[in-house]
């Protein structure tokens, strides 16, 4: 990481602890803000974050181990979760899965090679009746067909 | 987004009839505290969110407690598999929702409330922030509520990051504390120690929902729905093989085959009843009532065609709750991947009779053993699908099919 890189992150981190307090109730809205936009928390932002609050950085790593969309690493710029629970594989989500993976050239749980996009799974959605259902960053789809699925992909900047 | 069946579509008893915003609140401000208390009471209001414990009950020992603050969850986590309901409740009547928070908050003396709302709904962040705006607007949120002088209550929204254990009332607190979303050993319960070691309600979104129409229309009125122990109405969120999936207000009490006439199934094997953390019902139980005396649900309700393998069921389910075991107990953390390996035993033909009734007695042992719900039910479905559904189970002899 590149010095003028890592003040801004500071500088960044400080703000958002404006924004959502100096205190250990602040530390995940804060993780959701910086995964949001850098679709990871590197190392370097968590002993940042942990500093701030007063907090090991290895408790910070702890909280960010534990939710699924945390992560240390850094991921593609867009993510794909699509739901592998019961009502949407009863729905069709397994087409689903074989269309996506076959148009980008990469499986589910990879990254494409220039970061646009990384491909999830996950469980249940909430939209059951409308299986298979994928979330692509927050906007959800539902009643998904391997064509349907396959524009919204490819329509991701 | 297309969200299905229209609002003006939606038919029912209690939570999808017609309510104007903040009428509720200000009959509950001119009435009092006991009054609310009475009615709820008065209506055996269950928790909507799977435990189904007396609401008026939480509500008072958290009235009765004294302390400097106090605080109201409104639980939108809804992570078990197959409930969708609080999303329509969210989307569709905010309303009656969030004027259940307040009402909460004038009941038991709480200045603040907060929803924690799942990660997967972040989609309707905004939309909910805009309407706790126009709630401010019009002064059901703030300062001296309605002119009620010294009624100061407001609302926040959290959002989650992909935890189902989160929903486990413990550890969406631990959570909303900036910790891992790992579940306390209670007591001390939420009403005494909860927020920030403060008294704090946590109910589901559907009970909040209900709380406004009961107050409106009296206990009484709700009482007369449903069965003598499960009063009132329940959102069924119904889907896989029928005609018409989608969220249901019915009452309490219909059982499983009238549920599926409603929905338009045929050639129905099974019925999950519960989510994840449910039981799997085979035909010759479709007369069973759907209530808390028989096969209780939080109202996820998943059907299962002729065509479906009970196999493959069971392996997504294990599947789910390897992944979303928080890890902190053995029989939990170690139990399911056990049971797992059981069903890749069951699909590959690999297994003795022996070993399967080493599998039903460790299920048996993390009924009781493990710490919090999430273990202590996550058995249900294996366990069922093996006593009800053995002939498939133990036919398939290697060629058991399943993907992924
Ligand atoms: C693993 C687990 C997940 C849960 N998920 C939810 C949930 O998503 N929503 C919910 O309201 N309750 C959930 N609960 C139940 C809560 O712990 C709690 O009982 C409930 O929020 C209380 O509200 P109620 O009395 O209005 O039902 C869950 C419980 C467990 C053990
Ligand atoms: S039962 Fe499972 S989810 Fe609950 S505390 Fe134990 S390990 Fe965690
Ligand atoms: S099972 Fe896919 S959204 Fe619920």
């Amino acid at each position: 990481m590149l010095v003028y890189e890592k003040n801004n992150l500071m500088e960044e981190i400080q703000q958002l602890g404006k924004k959502h307090g100096i205190n250990r109730n602040a530390l995940i809205p804060i993780l959701q803000d910086i995964q949001a936009k850098y679709h990871g928390i590197s190392d370097f932002a968590q002993q940042e974050i942990g500093r701030m609050l007063s907090i090991h950085p290895v408790e910070v790593y702890s909280v960010v181990s534990f939710y699924s969309f945390l992560n240390s690493n850094i991921e593609g710029r867009n993510v794909v979760r699509l739901c592998k629970t019961v009502s949407c594989d009863l729905a069709g989500k397994c087409d689903i899965v074989k269309a996506i993976e076959r148009e980008l050239g990469i499986k589910f749980g990879e990254t494409t090679k220039d970061k646009r996009i990384s491909l999830e799974y996950t469980n249940c959605l909430g939209m059951c009746d409308q299986g298979p259902a994928m979330i692509v960053n927050e906007r959800v789809y539902g009643k998904l067909t391997p064509e349907a699925a396959v524009t919204i992909i490819n329509e991701i900047k | 987004m297309d969200l299905g069946i229209e609002k003006s579509a939606r038919k029912g008893l209690v939570l999808f009839t017609q309510y104007e915003a903040g009428s509720a609140i200000k009959k509950a401000i001119a009435g009092g505290r006991e009054d609310v208390l009475f009615e709820l009471r008065e209506s055996r209001l269950k928790g909507r969110g799977g435990a189904g414990f007396p609401t008026s009950t939480k509500w008072m020992i958290t009235a009765a407690a004294t302390a400097e603050k106090k605080y109201i969850v409104c639980n939108a986590d809804e992570g078990e598999p197959g409930t969708f309901k609080d999303r329509v409740l969210l989307m569709e009547y905010p309303e009656a929702v969030f004027d259940g928070m307040v009402i909460a908050g004038y009941t038991i003396g709480a200045q603040y409330g907060i929803v924690y709302l799942r990660g997967e709904y972040e989609y309707m962040f905004a939309m909910l922030k805009e309407y706790l705006e126009g709630m401010r607007a019009k002064n059901l949120l703030g300062q001296n509520i309605l002119g009620k002088e010294g009624f100061n209550f407001d609302i926040e929204i959290r959002l989650g990051s992909g935890a189902y254990v989160c929903g486990e009332e413990t550890a969406l607190i631990e959570s909303l504390e900036g910790q891992r979303g790992e579940p306390r050993n209670r007591p001390p319960y939420p009403v005494n120690t909860g927020y920030m070691g403060f008294p704090t309600v946590v109910n589901n979104v559907e009970t909040l929902a209900a709380v406004p129409h009961i107050l409106l229309k009296t206990g009484e009125w709700f009482r007369k729905h449903g069965t003598d122990k499960s009063t009132g109405s329940k959102l069924f969120s119904v889907s896989g093989d029928c005609e018409r999936p989608g969220v249901y207000e019915l009452p309490w009490g219909i059982s499983v085959r009238e549920l599926l006439d409603v929905v338009g199934a045929r050639d129905t094997k099974a019925v999950q009843v519960g989510g994840a953390s449910g039981v799997c019902i085979p035909k010759s139980q479709f007369m069973r009532k759907l209530s808390y005396e028989d096969a209780g649900t939080g109202g996820s309700v998943m059907v299962f065609n002729e065509t479906r393998s009970m196999l493959n069921v069971m392996h997504n389910f294990m599947d789910f709750f390897v992944e979303e075991s928080c890890g902190q107990c053995t029989p939990c953390r170690i139990g399911n991947e056990r049971l797992l390996e059981g069903v890749h035993k069951l699909i590959s033909g690999d297994f003795t009779f022996a070993y399967i009734r080493n599998l039903k007695e460790l299920g048996a042992t993390m009924q009781v053993a493990s710490k919090c719900g999430l273990g202590q039910s996550s058995p249900n479905a294996f366990l069922s699908i093996l006593e009800n559904f053995s002939d498939e189970i133990y036919q398939s002899n290697g060629s058991g099919v399943t993907h992924a």
